[in-house]
Protein backbone atom coordinates (compact mmCIF):
# COMPACT_ATOMS: atom_id res chain seq x y z
CA UNK A 1 0.00 0.00 0.00
CA UNK A 2 1.38 3.25 -1.19
CA UNK A 3 1.43 6.68 1.78
CA UNK A 4 -0.76 8.06 -0.25
CA UNK A 5 -3.28 5.55 -0.44
CA UNK A 6 -2.76 4.89 3.85
CA UNK A 7 -3.57 8.55 4.26
CA UNK A 8 -6.86 8.66 2.70
CA UNK A 9 -7.86 5.63 4.53
CA UNK A 10 -6.32 6.44 7.86
CA UNK A 11 -9.30 8.37 8.36
CA UNK A 12 -11.95 5.64 7.83
CA UNK A 13 -9.81 3.08 9.73
CA UNK A 14 -10.11 5.49 12.86
CA UNK A 15 -14.39 5.53 12.06
CA UNK A 16 -14.30 1.99 11.90
CA UNK A 17 -15.39 2.55 8.13
CA UNK A 18 -12.67 -0.01 6.43
CA UNK A 19 -13.83 -3.86 5.13
CA UNK A 20 -11.93 -6.47 6.56
CA UNK A 21 -8.99 -6.45 3.96
CA UNK A 22 -8.58 -2.20 4.20
CA UNK A 23 -8.18 -2.83 7.64
CA UNK A 24 -5.43 -5.50 7.52
CA UNK A 25 -3.45 -3.82 4.94
CA UNK A 26 -3.42 -0.42 6.66
CA UNK A 27 -3.13 -1.53 10.35
CA UNK A 28 0.19 -3.84 8.46
CA UNK A 29 0.93 -0.40 6.77
CA UNK A 30 1.04 2.71 9.92
CA UNK A 31 3.15 0.13 11.48
CA UNK A 32 5.65 -0.48 9.11
CA UNK A 33 6.01 3.23 8.34
CA UNK A 34 7.03 5.64 10.57
CA UNK A 35 5.49 8.99 8.46
CA UNK A 36 2.04 7.06 8.10
CA UNK A 37 2.30 5.79 12.18
CA UNK A 38 3.08 9.48 13.17
CA UNK A 39 -0.23 10.77 11.51
CA UNK A 40 -2.44 8.19 12.63
CA UNK A 41 -1.12 9.25 16.33
CA UNK A 42 -2.10 12.45 15.54
CA UNK A 43 -5.28 12.06 13.99
CA UNK A 44 -6.46 9.51 16.88
CA UNK A 45 -5.29 12.05 19.64
CA UNK A 46 -7.40 14.70 17.97
CA UNK A 47 -10.55 12.40 17.54
CA UNK A 48 -10.70 11.41 21.59
CA UNK A 49 -10.03 14.93 22.01
CA UNK A 50 -13.10 16.17 20.02
CA UNK A 51 -15.08 13.60 22.36
CA UNK A 52 -14.38 15.14 25.37
CA UNK A 53 -17.91 15.75 26.78
CA UNK A 54 -16.86 19.48 27.60
CA UNK A 55 -17.30 20.33 23.68
CA UNK A 56 -21.17 18.92 24.01
CA UNK A 57 -23.40 21.69 24.20
CA UNK A 58 -26.65 20.62 26.37
CA UNK A 59 -29.71 21.91 25.99
CA UNK A 60 -30.51 24.95 28.72
CA UNK A 61 -33.36 23.78 30.96
CA UNK A 62 -36.02 26.13 29.69
CA UNK A 63 -35.86 25.27 26.07
CA UNK A 64 -37.90 21.72 26.59
CA UNK A 65 -40.61 23.49 28.26
CA UNK A 66 -41.06 26.24 25.75
CA UNK A 67 -40.46 23.62 22.84
CA UNK A 68 -43.60 21.64 24.73
CA UNK A 69 -45.67 25.11 25.03
CA UNK A 70 -45.14 25.60 20.93
CA UNK A 71 -45.97 22.38 20.14
CA UNK A 72 -49.49 22.28 21.97
CA UNK A 73 -50.38 25.75 20.08
CA UNK A 74 -49.07 23.89 16.87
CA UNK A 75 -51.48 20.99 17.96
CA UNK A 76 -54.17 23.20 18.78
CA UNK A 77 -54.31 25.18 15.41
CA UNK A 78 -54.15 21.87 13.67
CA UNK A 79 -57.12 20.05 15.56
CA UNK A 80 -58.79 23.86 14.65
CA UNK A 81 -58.52 24.35 11.28
CA UNK A 82 -59.27 20.33 11.08
CA UNK A 83 -62.77 21.00 12.71
CA UNK A 84 -63.48 24.09 11.63
CA UNK A 85 -61.91 23.50 7.51
CA UNK A 86 -60.80 25.67 5.48
CA UNK A 87 -63.91 25.74 3.29
CA UNK A 88 -65.69 27.45 5.90
CA UNK A 89 -63.08 29.97 7.22
CA UNK A 90 -62.78 30.76 3.48
CA UNK A 91 -65.99 31.99 2.96
CA UNK A 92 -66.88 33.56 6.00
CA UNK A 93 -63.46 35.67 5.52
CA UNK A 94 -64.89 36.41 1.65
CA UNK A 95 -68.02 37.44 2.66
CA UNK A 96 -66.51 39.93 5.20
CA UNK A 97 -64.46 40.78 3.32
CA UNK A 98 -67.22 41.90 0.28
CA UNK A 99 -69.33 43.24 3.29
CA UNK A 100 -67.01 45.96 4.80
CA UNK A 101 -65.70 46.44 1.09
CA UNK A 102 -69.22 47.36 0.21
CA UNK A 103 -70.03 49.54 3.24
CA UNK A 104 -66.60 51.60 2.40
CA UNK A 105 -67.75 52.09 -1.02
CA UNK A 106 -70.71 53.41 -0.08
CA UNK A 107 -70.20 55.46 2.94
CA UNK A 108 -66.93 56.87 2.82
CA UNK A 109 -66.85 58.53 -0.41
CA UNK A 110 -64.44 61.02 0.71
CA UNK A 111 -61.65 58.38 0.44
CA UNK A 112 -62.57 56.61 -2.94
CA UNK A 113 -60.32 59.16 -4.71
CA UNK A 114 -57.59 59.61 -2.02
CA UNK A 115 -54.01 58.37 -2.37
CA UNK A 116 -53.00 55.07 -2.81
CA UNK A 117 -52.62 55.20 1.09
CA UNK A 118 -56.02 55.85 1.69
CA UNK A 119 -56.99 52.55 -0.16
CA UNK A 120 -54.34 50.76 1.88
CA UNK A 121 -55.86 51.96 5.22
CA UNK A 122 -59.14 50.80 4.66
CA UNK A 123 -57.38 47.27 3.25
CA UNK A 124 -55.68 47.47 6.98
CA UNK A 125 -59.28 48.39 8.66
CA UNK A 126 -61.08 45.83 7.05
CA UNK A 127 -58.40 43.41 8.49
CA UNK A 128 -58.26 44.71 11.65
CA UNK A 129 -62.36 44.23 11.96
CA UNK A 130 -62.32 41.07 10.09
CA UNK A 131 -59.51 39.53 12.99
CA UNK A 132 -61.72 40.49 15.54
CA UNK A 133 -65.11 39.17 14.54
CA UNK A 134 -63.85 35.91 14.35
CA UNK A 135 -61.75 35.17 17.34
CA UNK A 136 -60.44 32.34 15.44
CA UNK A 137 -58.95 34.62 12.84
CA UNK A 138 -57.17 36.92 15.28
CA UNK A 139 -54.12 35.24 15.77
CA UNK A 140 -52.19 31.99 14.10
CA UNK A 141 -49.64 31.84 16.58
CA UNK A 142 -51.23 32.50 20.18
CA UNK A 143 -47.99 33.02 22.45
CA UNK A 144 -46.86 36.46 25.01
CA UNK A 145 -43.48 35.14 24.29
CA UNK A 146 -41.69 36.76 21.54
CA UNK A 147 -38.88 33.96 21.22
CA UNK A 148 -41.89 31.64 20.39
CA UNK A 149 -43.82 34.28 17.99
CA UNK A 150 -40.78 35.34 16.00
CA UNK A 151 -39.39 31.82 14.49
CA UNK A 152 -42.67 31.01 14.04
CA UNK A 153 -42.71 33.81 11.25
CA UNK A 154 -39.83 31.55 9.56
CA UNK A 155 -40.35 30.23 6.25
CA UNK A 156 -43.92 31.31 6.13
CA UNK A 157 -43.06 35.33 4.62
CA UNK A 158 -39.87 35.97 3.30
CA UNK A 159 -38.81 38.64 5.69
CA UNK A 160 -37.71 39.05 9.68
CA UNK A 161 -40.43 41.40 11.23
CA UNK A 162 -39.43 42.98 14.60
CA UNK A 163 -41.31 41.27 17.51
CA UNK A 164 -41.20 42.46 20.81
CA UNK A 165 -43.29 42.51 23.84
CA UNK A 166 -44.05 45.54 25.75
CA UNK A 167 -45.61 44.28 28.79
CA UNK A 168 -43.64 46.36 31.19
CA UNK A 169 -45.58 49.42 29.52
CA UNK A 170 -48.73 47.52 29.75
CA UNK A 171 -48.77 46.73 26.04
CA UNK A 172 -48.58 42.90 26.30
CA UNK A 173 -48.07 40.76 23.00
CA UNK A 174 -50.92 38.23 22.37
CA UNK A 175 -49.79 36.74 19.10
CA UNK A 176 -49.31 36.93 15.99
CA UNK A 177 -50.51 35.88 12.17
CA UNK A 178 -49.42 36.15 8.55
CA UNK A 179 -52.17 37.53 6.06
CA UNK A 180 -52.97 39.26 2.98
CA UNK A 181 -52.81 42.94 2.49
CA UNK A 182 -51.82 45.53 -0.79
CA UNK A 183 -51.50 42.89 -3.03
CA UNK A 184 -48.41 41.17 -0.88
CA UNK A 185 -48.03 38.74 2.36
CA UNK A 186 -47.91 41.00 5.82
CA UNK A 187 -46.94 40.10 9.00
CA UNK A 188 -49.47 41.04 11.76
CA UNK A 189 -48.45 41.10 15.42
CA UNK A 190 -51.37 41.56 17.72
CA UNK A 191 -51.10 43.26 21.50
CA UNK A 192 -53.42 43.77 24.00
CA UNK A 193 -54.11 46.78 26.50
CA UNK A 194 -57.07 46.66 29.13
CA UNK A 195 -58.98 44.00 26.35
CA UNK A 196 -58.21 46.79 23.91
CA UNK A 197 -56.27 45.21 20.97
CA UNK A 198 -53.78 46.47 17.96
CA UNK A 199 -53.05 45.11 15.29
CA UNK A 200 -49.26 45.88 13.82
CA UNK A 201 -48.99 45.22 10.14
CA UNK A 202 -45.95 45.22 8.85
CA UNK A 203 -44.49 44.61 5.32
CA UNK A 204 -41.18 45.44 3.54
CA UNK A 205 -41.16 48.34 0.82
CA UNK A 206 -38.55 49.17 -1.83
CA UNK A 207 -37.97 52.25 0.22
CA UNK A 208 -34.85 52.47 2.36
CA UNK A 209 -35.72 56.15 3.88
CA UNK A 210 -37.62 56.48 6.49
CA UNK A 211 -41.26 58.17 7.15
CA UNK A 212 -42.77 59.76 9.94
CA UNK A 213 -45.87 58.76 11.00
CA UNK A 214 -49.25 59.76 9.64
CA UNK A 215 -52.14 59.17 11.65
CA UNK A 216 -55.68 59.07 11.14
CA UNK A 217 -59.27 58.69 11.94
CA UNK A 218 -61.61 55.99 9.92
CA UNK A 219 -65.05 54.57 12.21
CA UNK A 220 -64.12 55.24 15.18
CA UNK A 221 -60.67 53.25 14.97
CA UNK A 222 -57.05 54.66 15.18
CA UNK A 223 -54.62 54.31 12.34
CA UNK A 224 -51.32 55.46 12.83
CA UNK A 225 -48.95 54.55 9.77
CA UNK A 226 -44.68 54.97 9.20
CA UNK A 227 -42.01 53.76 7.25
CA UNK A 228 -38.55 52.70 9.16
CA UNK A 229 -35.52 49.92 8.06
CA UNK A 230 -36.81 49.12 4.85
CA UNK A 231 -40.26 48.10 6.46
CA UNK A 232 -43.26 50.21 6.86
CA UNK A 233 -46.12 49.83 9.66
CA UNK A 234 -49.56 50.37 10.02
CA UNK A 235 -50.71 50.01 13.85
CA UNK A 236 -54.75 49.77 14.37
CA UNK A 237 -56.85 49.66 17.57
CA UNK A 238 -59.72 50.83 19.26
CA UNK A 239 -58.06 52.11 21.42
CA UNK A 240 -57.39 56.15 21.72
CA UNK A 241 -55.34 57.87 19.86
CA UNK A 242 -52.85 59.28 22.29
CA UNK A 243 -52.42 55.30 23.94
CA UNK A 244 -51.61 54.24 20.62
CA UNK A 245 -49.26 56.99 20.22
CA UNK A 246 -47.76 55.40 23.12
CA UNK A 247 -47.52 52.34 21.46
CA UNK A 248 -46.10 53.43 18.58
CA UNK A 249 -42.97 55.23 20.60
CA UNK A 250 -42.17 51.88 22.44
CA UNK A 251 -42.10 50.17 19.02
CA UNK A 252 -40.02 53.04 16.88
CA UNK A 253 -37.48 52.56 19.96
CA UNK B 1 -53.77 9.99 13.40
CA UNK B 2 -55.56 12.52 15.74
CA UNK B 3 -53.99 15.35 16.54
CA UNK B 4 -53.95 14.39 20.38
CA UNK B 5 -52.01 11.06 19.14
CA UNK B 6 -49.64 13.24 16.81
CA UNK B 7 -48.48 15.33 19.15
CA UNK B 8 -47.92 12.20 22.03
CA UNK B 9 -45.70 9.74 19.54
CA UNK B 10 -43.85 13.06 18.78
CA UNK B 11 -43.12 13.79 22.18
CA UNK B 12 -42.02 10.08 22.40
CA UNK B 13 -39.55 9.58 19.02
CA UNK B 14 -38.42 13.53 18.99
CA UNK B 15 -38.11 14.96 21.96
CA UNK B 16 -35.64 12.77 23.85
CA UNK B 17 -32.59 14.26 21.08
CA UNK B 18 -33.25 17.52 21.74
CA UNK B 19 -29.57 17.55 23.63
CA UNK B 20 -28.67 16.73 20.34
CA UNK B 21 -30.25 19.16 18.59
CA UNK B 22 -29.19 21.98 20.48
CA UNK B 23 -25.34 21.13 20.13
CA UNK B 24 -26.15 20.57 16.06
CA UNK B 25 -28.04 23.98 16.25
CA UNK B 26 -25.13 25.92 18.96
CA UNK B 27 -22.11 24.33 16.94
CA UNK B 28 -23.22 25.60 13.52
CA UNK B 29 -24.34 29.10 14.82
CA UNK B 30 -22.25 29.09 17.27
CA UNK B 31 -24.58 31.40 19.33
CA UNK B 32 -26.85 30.57 22.15
CA UNK B 33 -29.30 32.82 21.52
CA UNK B 34 -29.59 31.83 18.12
CA UNK B 35 -28.98 28.07 18.62
CA UNK B 36 -32.28 28.66 20.92
CA UNK B 37 -34.26 29.88 18.13
CA UNK B 38 -33.31 27.59 15.89
CA UNK B 39 -33.93 24.79 17.56
CA UNK B 40 -37.64 25.94 18.78
CA UNK B 41 -38.08 26.23 14.65
CA UNK B 42 -36.82 22.84 13.85
CA UNK B 43 -39.07 21.50 16.51
CA UNK B 44 -42.46 23.16 14.76
CA UNK B 45 -40.86 22.00 11.53
CA UNK B 46 -40.28 18.25 12.12
CA UNK B 47 -43.97 18.69 13.72
CA UNK B 48 -45.56 19.72 11.16
CA UNK B 49 -43.92 16.96 8.75
CA UNK B 50 -43.97 14.54 11.20
CA UNK B 51 -46.42 12.52 8.77
CA UNK B 52 -43.60 11.86 6.52
CA UNK B 53 -41.19 10.29 9.68
CA UNK B 54 -40.80 6.62 8.84
CA UNK B 55 -39.79 5.05 11.94
CA UNK B 56 -36.19 5.53 11.54
CA UNK B 57 -33.94 6.99 13.85
CA UNK B 58 -35.54 10.00 14.83
CA UNK B 59 -32.32 11.79 16.19
CA UNK B 60 -30.63 11.53 12.46
CA UNK B 61 -34.28 12.58 11.27
CA UNK B 62 -34.44 16.04 13.67
CA UNK B 63 -31.16 16.63 12.71
CA UNK B 64 -31.82 17.20 9.23
CA UNK B 65 -34.16 19.38 10.01
CA UNK B 66 -32.30 21.42 12.45
CA UNK B 67 -29.41 21.34 9.97
CA UNK B 68 -31.73 22.76 7.44
CA UNK B 69 -33.49 25.05 9.73
CA UNK B 70 -29.92 26.67 10.77
CA UNK B 71 -28.92 27.37 7.23
CA UNK B 72 -32.09 29.62 6.58
CA UNK B 73 -31.06 31.08 10.01
CA UNK B 74 -27.55 31.94 9.07
CA UNK B 75 -28.67 33.27 5.72
CA UNK B 76 -31.35 35.37 6.93
CA UNK B 77 -29.77 36.65 9.66
CA UNK B 78 -26.20 37.34 8.62
CA UNK B 79 -24.63 39.50 6.79
CA UNK B 80 -22.66 37.34 4.13
CA UNK B 81 -18.90 37.10 4.02
CA UNK B 82 -19.03 35.84 7.37
CA UNK B 83 -18.23 31.97 6.81
CA UNK B 84 -16.29 32.20 3.49
CA UNK B 85 -14.45 28.56 3.44
CA UNK B 86 -10.76 29.17 3.61
CA UNK B 87 -8.53 28.64 0.50
CA UNK B 88 -7.72 24.61 0.74
CA UNK B 89 -4.35 25.32 -1.30
CA UNK B 90 -3.21 27.33 1.17
CA UNK B 91 -4.11 25.48 4.47
CA UNK B 92 -3.41 21.53 3.35
CA UNK B 93 -0.13 20.64 5.10
CA UNK B 94 1.70 17.55 5.46
CA UNK B 95 0.63 16.50 8.71
CA UNK B 96 3.44 14.29 9.13
CA UNK B 97 5.85 16.97 9.56
CA UNK B 98 4.33 17.49 13.01
CA UNK B 99 4.81 16.13 16.77
CA UNK B 100 2.71 14.33 18.32
CA UNK B 101 3.62 15.37 21.42
CA UNK B 102 3.23 18.88 20.97
CA UNK B 103 -0.51 18.17 19.32
CA UNK B 104 -1.33 16.00 22.64
CA UNK B 105 -0.58 18.56 25.14
CA UNK B 106 -3.00 21.17 23.10
CA UNK B 107 -5.78 19.07 22.75
CA UNK B 108 -5.55 18.45 26.40
CA UNK B 109 -6.98 21.60 26.88
CA UNK B 110 -10.74 21.52 25.88
CA UNK B 111 -10.80 25.28 25.67
CA UNK B 112 -8.36 25.59 22.79
CA UNK B 113 -9.88 22.64 20.51
CA UNK B 114 -13.67 24.10 21.01
CA UNK B 115 -11.91 27.37 19.94
CA UNK B 116 -10.25 25.40 16.98
CA UNK B 117 -13.50 23.77 16.41
CA UNK B 118 -15.64 27.15 16.20
CA UNK B 119 -12.87 28.45 13.66
CA UNK B 120 -13.24 25.75 10.75
CA UNK B 121 -15.33 26.40 7.78
CA UNK B 122 -19.19 25.32 8.85
CA UNK B 123 -18.94 22.60 6.37
CA UNK B 124 -15.97 20.87 8.02
CA UNK B 125 -17.75 21.85 11.72
CA UNK B 126 -20.77 20.08 11.05
CA UNK B 127 -19.19 16.76 9.43
CA UNK B 128 -17.01 16.42 12.46
CA UNK B 129 -19.74 17.11 15.06
CA UNK B 130 -21.53 14.79 13.84
CA UNK B 131 -18.98 12.30 13.68
CA UNK B 132 -17.38 12.87 16.77
CA UNK B 133 -19.58 14.53 19.08
CA UNK B 134 -22.98 12.51 17.66
CA UNK B 135 -20.78 8.95 16.58
CA UNK B 136 -23.19 9.26 13.56
CA UNK B 137 -21.68 6.78 10.75
CA UNK B 138 -21.13 7.71 7.56
CA UNK B 139 -24.30 6.61 6.17
CA UNK B 140 -26.10 8.53 8.44
CA UNK B 141 -24.13 11.78 8.14
CA UNK B 142 -24.63 11.32 4.34
CA UNK B 143 -28.37 11.35 4.82
CA UNK B 144 -28.33 14.17 7.52
CA UNK B 145 -26.30 16.76 5.44
CA UNK B 146 -27.97 15.26 1.91
CA UNK B 147 -24.25 14.66 0.83
CA UNK B 148 -22.49 11.80 -1.20
CA UNK B 149 -20.95 9.97 1.16
CA UNK B 150 -17.24 10.30 -0.91
CA UNK B 151 -18.05 14.12 -0.18
CA UNK B 152 -18.69 13.00 4.39
CA UNK B 153 -15.10 11.00 4.16
CA UNK B 154 -13.46 13.95 2.07
CA UNK B 155 -14.78 16.99 4.50
CA UNK B 156 -14.05 14.64 7.26
CA UNK B 157 -10.35 14.22 6.67
CA UNK B 158 -9.89 17.51 5.47
CA UNK B 159 -11.63 18.93 8.39
CA UNK B 160 -9.51 17.26 11.07
CA UNK B 161 -6.02 18.35 8.95
CA UNK B 162 -7.27 21.71 9.14
CA UNK B 163 -8.17 21.39 13.14
CA UNK B 164 -4.91 19.66 13.62
CA UNK B 165 -3.29 22.27 11.72
CA UNK B 166 -5.02 25.19 13.60
CA UNK B 167 -4.16 23.61 16.96
CA UNK B 168 -0.72 23.41 16.62
CA UNK B 169 -0.27 26.95 14.84
CA UNK B 170 -1.49 28.60 18.01
CA UNK B 171 1.21 26.06 19.18
CA UNK B 172 4.43 27.95 17.52
CA UNK B 173 2.75 31.31 17.86
CA UNK B 174 2.75 30.99 21.44
CA UNK B 175 6.27 29.26 21.57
Amino acid sequence: MSCHTAQELIHGYIDCELDGQQTAEIERHIHECKGCGGIYRNQLTLSSALRDTTLYFKAPEDLKRRIRTSLQIEAKTETTNKHFGWGWSLMAASLAVVLIATTLWKFAPSFRASSSDGLVAHEVLADHIRSLQLTSHLTDVLSTDQHTVKPWFNGKIDFSPPVRDFADHDFHLYGGRVGYLNNRVVATLVYQRRGHFINLYIWPVETTSNAKESSMQLQGFNLIQWTNSGMTFWAVSDLNSMELQEFVRYVQQ
Amino acid sequence: MNTRKKLTSFEEAVLPHLDAAYNLARWLTRNDADAHDVVQEAYLRAFRFFGGFNGMDGRAWLLGIVRNTSYTWMQQNRSPGQSVPLDDEIYEIESNELNPEALLQQTADSKMVREALEQLPVEFREVLVLRELEEFSYKEIAQITALPIGTVMSRLARGRKRLQQVLTKGKSVEV
